[in-house]
């Protein structure tokens, strides 16, 4: 266990240093000014030397990037040029809102898959199984930011449940909890949909094994066999899901963020190519992309404990 | 009728729809794409208007067969270039073995940590908004998913004996992944790109609607609906045609490929 988690936390490093090499030269490296970029096209060529001096561009590529990493290393992810301030506290404070987002919506769409999959799988075959099949189609093909828009068109405009958008801060716990449930709830659909079909398929590939028949043949019922033998050894496939699928699950919530004006990571990144900084822009892609690194780490590291059999294929 | 059928066929008459809006937005639509009409603004569904009117008068069917098409433009473009060069990847990897393919591998790897969304705002934030971009960071990490792909089917392939055979038989690496490889690999392939152009799709409507997409006065779904959050008071109806051509785009792509996939994978089939 420990050398295969030893061999994955190498790749992680690896994987990790060449996305943020990625992300560094499509932003700086690339023909064109970014200063000139920054300021538009009526800036003065003084003004334009004196940011990117400012901006340190003027330095060579190696080396801006070795300060670039070595400080986000240490905290010190720079400055905003639109907002004058440290990107450090910005990337915490949309974090502190990105964060409880992705957990509550991965919460509610397992708290939806674990049920409707199973419920699909002991009814394989059955008009049961055939409608939860179907809605789960229906939660792939639908765009997340168009149900969170129907959303707050049902639950906002018309029945005054929920806010429309904003974010009251966490001072005021119940209403920013209030504020993340309906993007929650657009994220969820896409999320519990393909969570619904693993868990269904992967509970139906388990009550073929032999003990599943044992199970059944000691006496449990259908039910008692599938919670009780089937499901954790769903588990598995339904964790590697989970840690693929939260890249998606990143992409959503960059949009569904926008459609209610939640102060989030996805938000910033969205102003902050508006106000065209392109610092904020790299550091905040930097760290979705090294969440959806470490994610699919601990997924891994999760599904080896879970599962022996793990460890050994990879 | 069993489970497989139903999907070809019912994806099949949902694609054939909006290939068929898309094309007869080409010949014809009740108005000027993009036609200003200020005095005819905000209509709800009418004889005049079939599916009533936007915040500048622009008809809302007219603007959503025209939006069909650049949908299906984003996909076929972000789909065949991402399938081209990354089949030549992957069939370049799984012939090459050794540290080539294994850094191939590992590179896909990295494409993987990068959400399409993320790849596109990050073309925008440097090069500025529009469909290109759009296109082609979709088409990227198109490229990672179809090396990957048919580096691990090409590799199966290459074990069989039939490959030894036309090895022996004196023919080059070029010729047996045309020859031999190809059109094993090419059933997977297919299934595997009706999936993409449906998330393609997708993906194009999320950077439109955030504005990092097409710019108006070109049509596109997701523009559309960033239009309509912003008169969900006055008009709410204006928020349903561009997310269920969306949806069923979508659904309709998805149907497919799961339909193709059964058909031509009937040990896949049994377990659905």
């Amino acid at each position: 266990m420990v050398s295969f988690a030893l061999r994955r936390l190498t790749l992680l490093i690896a994987t990790a240093l060449v996305a943020s090499l990625g992300i560094f030269c499509a932003l700086e490296a690339l023909p064109g000014d970014a200063a000139q970029t920054m300021l538009g096209a009526t800036a003065t060529p003084e003004a334009v030397a004196a940011l990117t001096h400012k901006l340190g561009l003027d330095q060579p590529f190696i080396e801006r990037y070795a300060h670039w990493i070595g400080g986000a290393a240490h905290g010190d992810f720079g400055l905003s040029s639109a907002y004058e301030s440290p990107i450090g506290p910005l990337l915490g404070q949309a974090a502190s809102v990105s964060l409880p987002l992705a957990v509550l919506a991965t919460l509610i769409a397992v708290a939806i898959a674990l049920p409707a999959g199973a419920a699909a799988a002991g009814a394989r075959g059955t008009r049961r199984d055939a409608l939860i099949v179907a809605a789960s189609q229906v939660g792939l093909a639908a765009p997340g930011f168009w149900v969170a828009i129907l959303l707050v068109l049902v639950f906002a405009v018309r029945l005054h449940w929920a806010p429309a958008g904003g974010f009251p801060g966490w001072d005021h716990p119940f209403g920013a909890l209030g504020a993340l449930i309906l993007p929650a709830l657009a994220l969820a659909a896409f999320q519990g949909a393909v969570l619904t079909r693993v868990i269904r398929s992967a509970l139906i590939d388990a009550m073929g094994e032999e003990y599943f028949r044992t199970a059944r043949a000691k006496g449990l019922s259908k039910r008692a066999a599938l919670w009780r033998h089937a499901l954790p050894n769903a588990l598995a496939p339904a964790l590697t899901i989970l840690g693929l699928q939260f890249a998606n699950l990143v992409a959503g919530a960059v949009v569904v963020e926008n459609v209610f004006v939640l102060p989030g990571l996805g938000r910033l990144i969205f102003l902050a190519v508006s106000n065209r900084d392109t610092l904020v822009v790299a550091d905040a892609t930097m760290l979705l992309v090294a969440t959806v690194i470490l994610v699919s780490f601990a997924a891994d590291l999760a599904c080896a404990a879970i599962d022996p059999r793990w460890r050994l294929a990879s | 009728m069993n489970r497989a059928a139903f999907s070809l066929r019912l994806g099949g008459a949902l694609v054939t729809l909006v290939v068929g809006a898309a094309v007869l937005s080409l010949v014809w639509t009740p108005y000027r794409v993009g036609a200003i009409d200020v005095a005819h603004r905000l209509m709800a569904p009418s004889p005049a208007h079939w599916l009533g009117s936007d915040a500048f008068g622009r008809d809302i069917f007219t603007e959503l067969i025209a939006g069909a098409r650049v949908s299906l433009q984003v996909g076929l473009i972000a789909v065949g270039l991402g399938a081209l060069l990354g089949v030549a990847l992957g069939l370049f990897a799984a012939f090459a073995g050794g540290w080539i393919d294994d850094a191939l591998a590992r590179l896909a790897d990295v494409t993987f940590a990068f959400p399409a969304i993320l790849t596109a705002i990050l073309l925008t934030s440097r090069f500025g908004p529009g469909i290109v971009n759009a296109i082609l960071a979709v088409a990227l990490v198109n490229v990672a998913i179809f090396a990957r792909l048919a580096r691990a089917c090409a590799k199966s392939v290459l074990a069989r004996d039939y490959i030894a055979a036309a090895r022996l038989g004196g023919r080059g690496p070029l010729a047996i992944a045309v020859e031999h490889v190809l059109p094993n690999i090419a059933a997977a392939l297919i299934v595997q790109a009706t999936i993409q152009f449906a998330v393609a799709i997708l993906a194009e409507a999320a950077l439109s609607y955030l504005g990092f997409g097409a710019q108006a006065p070109q049509a596109s779904w997701g523009r559309m609906l960033n239009e309509a959050q912003r008169q969900l008071y006055a008009a709410p109806w204006l928020a349903a045609p561009p997310g269920l051509a969306i949806a069923l785009s979508v659904l309709g792509l998805n149907l497919l490929g799961d339909g193709l996939r059964d058909a031509l994978d009937p040990k896949l089939a049994d377990r659905r």
